[in-house]
């Protein structure tokens, strides 16, 4: 049932890869996509394999490591209300990112500033809060939540001191934006490697959900285990991030609706959050290119406006049901 | 066979000394009754035994090895704990969070098969959780929440039980049955167990030997004949004991 589950949600997933890539501006019927796919040098050809492809594929990438990161840090702040964003890694990237802007980087390099100051946050994040004593979630929590914060008051300031021609582009990327994304083949490796690291912690997250103490009691060395945890989540998101900016929501909402959908093993829920952000992000992003087309709409707004009402929704549903 | 030692351990909180030279050795088939006035630090005393919390002197030995020195895979394929407190935040199931006692005897990428689901679910009968195998454990009651840690404790199945007020939330029916597993478990599987106790007459009828925290480091540990009397009690607890004798045995009750 699980597996079918699964199956399912990997077929949607790379159905809807192909969808986005066949709607847009210019809409394809199955026949004329079929031979764009074909003849990659048709103008059609370009605009599928040059422009859609790369574009739905980012998203999902995104929407994927957004999810998975989104499970890791629910478990290690065992709060269901953390997302990726929560210790402060968007926020380096985006000072980062915001700051780069207004000095004239080129668009190419603006994914590795994002990376850079994501990276630089988490050291920042990892070095004031591991001390020497035994873990503490609250440490980690107050120190990420402050350093955020003061991400979030720099880039306010970049923001109040820029020319009014540049703050549009600086508030997509803010809202999470895939009109520029790309996706390099190595972001693909950190998925694909913290996807089966993540996998193989799976059960030891289960044990990790219902408190340090009970983990360290069922065999959990749990000092290690949890910055482990922590580095993944922080490399996933510091991933996503430098690929699509901050996008909001997915990384919340995902795996709250994947726990109601398959409860709450880690087991089955990873690959599902997984599967689903993906896909989640691509319809997202096709709706963002298509709603007002031709104008394009960041899909961090997108991900709110259906995330919202979708989870809120759903939560009331479970509620009724006396979940 | 499995045994739990303390060598002159030294353990403190803050400045408070929970107990200083503490020679104790839990044997299989042995049933301890931990008590001792509130705040007194018997849950320290526990975790310091179960290597979650450094002692401040002397050495815990699992096995005949120091406890803070084996992996903690190691120590919890032979010693349990159940904490006073069990806050469930994610909604597992009742079964899965049974479950989750397997787990420091399936390998990495082991899943737990059908004679582990059925560990599971005798425990679960146990502890009487029937029929809740596929709720949520975060909508459990204090009580119910209190079973099922216990249960998921049987699942483990430690050759060392320690407890931490295994009683706390549950009505008498359920106390009885808890301490008769214990029991059970401590007489028919060799198994010792270390039992954090406020209720005096639990521990009269269940205990085999009794352990006394009475404050700034002093203890005393023996045979549940030898130590449980008016006397120890009205020192222990600092207020007037009553005993009366009842057809199971001797009970306790406060004096006027």
């Amino acid at each position: 049932m699980r597996r079918l589950l699964l199956f399912l949600l990997l077929l949607l997933s790379v159905g809807s890869i192909f969808f986005a890539s066949a709607t847009g501006s210019v809409s394809l019927g199955w026949g004329e996509w079929f031979s764009a796919i074909q003849n990659s040098d048709s103008q059609q050809g370009e605009l599928v394999w040059r422009l859609r492809l790369p574009r739905a594929m980012a998203a999902w990438a995104v929407g994927a490591m957004l999810a998975m990161s989104g499970c890791l840090m629910q478990v290690l702040l065992r709060n269901p209300l953390a997302d990726p964003y929560v210790l402060g890694v968007s926020g380096g990237a985006a000072f980062a990112t915001l700051l780069g802007m207004v000095y004239g980087a080129a668009v190419f390099y603006l994914p590795w500033l994002a990376l850079l100051g994501a990276l630089v946050s988490v050291l920042i994040v990892f070095g004031l809060a591991r001390g020497t004593g035994p873990w503490s979630g609250t440490r980690l929590l107050l120190t990420g939540v402050v350093t955020a914060s003061g991400w979030a008051a720099m880039i306010s300031l970049i923001l109040s001191l820029s020319p009014d021609n540049s703050i549009r582009s600086m508030l997509f990327w803010l809202m999470g934006d895939l009109s520029y994304a790309t996706l390099p083949p190595w972001s693909l490796l950190v998925l694909a490697l913290c996807f089966i690291l993540t996998l193989g912690l799976a059960r030891s997250l289960n044990v990790l959900a219902m408190g340090e103490t009970t983990a360290r009691l069922l065999g959990e060395p749990t000092r290690n285990l949890l910055w482990l945890v922590y580095l993944l989540a922080s490399v996933l998101t510091a991933t996503a991030v430098s690929i699509a900016g901050s996008v909001g929501f997915v990384g919340l909402i995902v795996p709250h609706l994947m726990r109601m959908l398959v409860g709450s093993d880690h087991r089955i829920l990873i690959p599902a959050a997984t599967l689903f952000g993906g896909l989640f992000l691509v319809l997202s992003d096709t709706l963002a290119r298509t709603v007002l087309s031709p104008q394009q709409l960041p899909v961090g707004v997108i991900t709110a406006l259906l995330g919202v009402p979708l989870f809120l929704l759903l939560l009331n549903r479970a509620k009724l049901k006396g979940v | 066979m499995t045994t739990l030692v303390c060598q002159s351990l030294d353990v403190s909180i803050a400045d408070t000394t929970i107990c200083s030279k503490l020679d104790l050795e839990l044997a299989p088939g042995q049933f301890w009754g931990l008590l001792g006035p509130n705040g007194i630090g018997k849950t320290t005393l526990l975790k310091c035994m179960a290597g979650l919390s450094p002692a401040d002197g002397g050495t815990v030995l699992l096995e005949n090895q120091a406890i803070d020195k084996l992996p903690r895979r190691v120590i919890a394929r032979l010693l349990g704990m159940l904490q006073q407190h069990t806050v469930y935040v994610f909604d597992a199931s009742v079964l899965e969070t049974a479950l989750t006692g397997r787990h420091p005897h399936l390998g990495y990428w082991e899943r737990e098969g059908a004679n582990d689901k059925q560990k599971a679910l005798e425990a679960i009968r146990i502890v009487d959780l029937e029929g809740f195998e596929a709720r949520s454990v975060t909508g459990l009651s204090g009580g119910e929440a209190r079973r099922l840690a216990f249960a998921s404790l049987m699942v483990q199945e430690p050759a060392i039980l320690l407890l931490d007020e295994p009683t706390n939330h549950l009505d008498m029916k359920h106390q009885i049955r808890i301490m008769n597993q214990v029991e059970m478990q401590v007489n028919e599987q060799q198994r010792c167990a270390l039992t954090a106790l406020h209720d005096v007459n639990l521990a009269a009828r269940y205990c085999s030997h009794i352990l006394m925290l009475f404050g700034d480091g002093e203890w005393q540990a023996g045979p549940v004949a030898e130590l449980l009397n008016q006397e120890t009690l009205e020192k222990l607890y600092q207020c007037p004991v009553e005993s009366v004798q009842t057809s199971t045995g001797r009970r306790f009750l406060p004096g006027g």
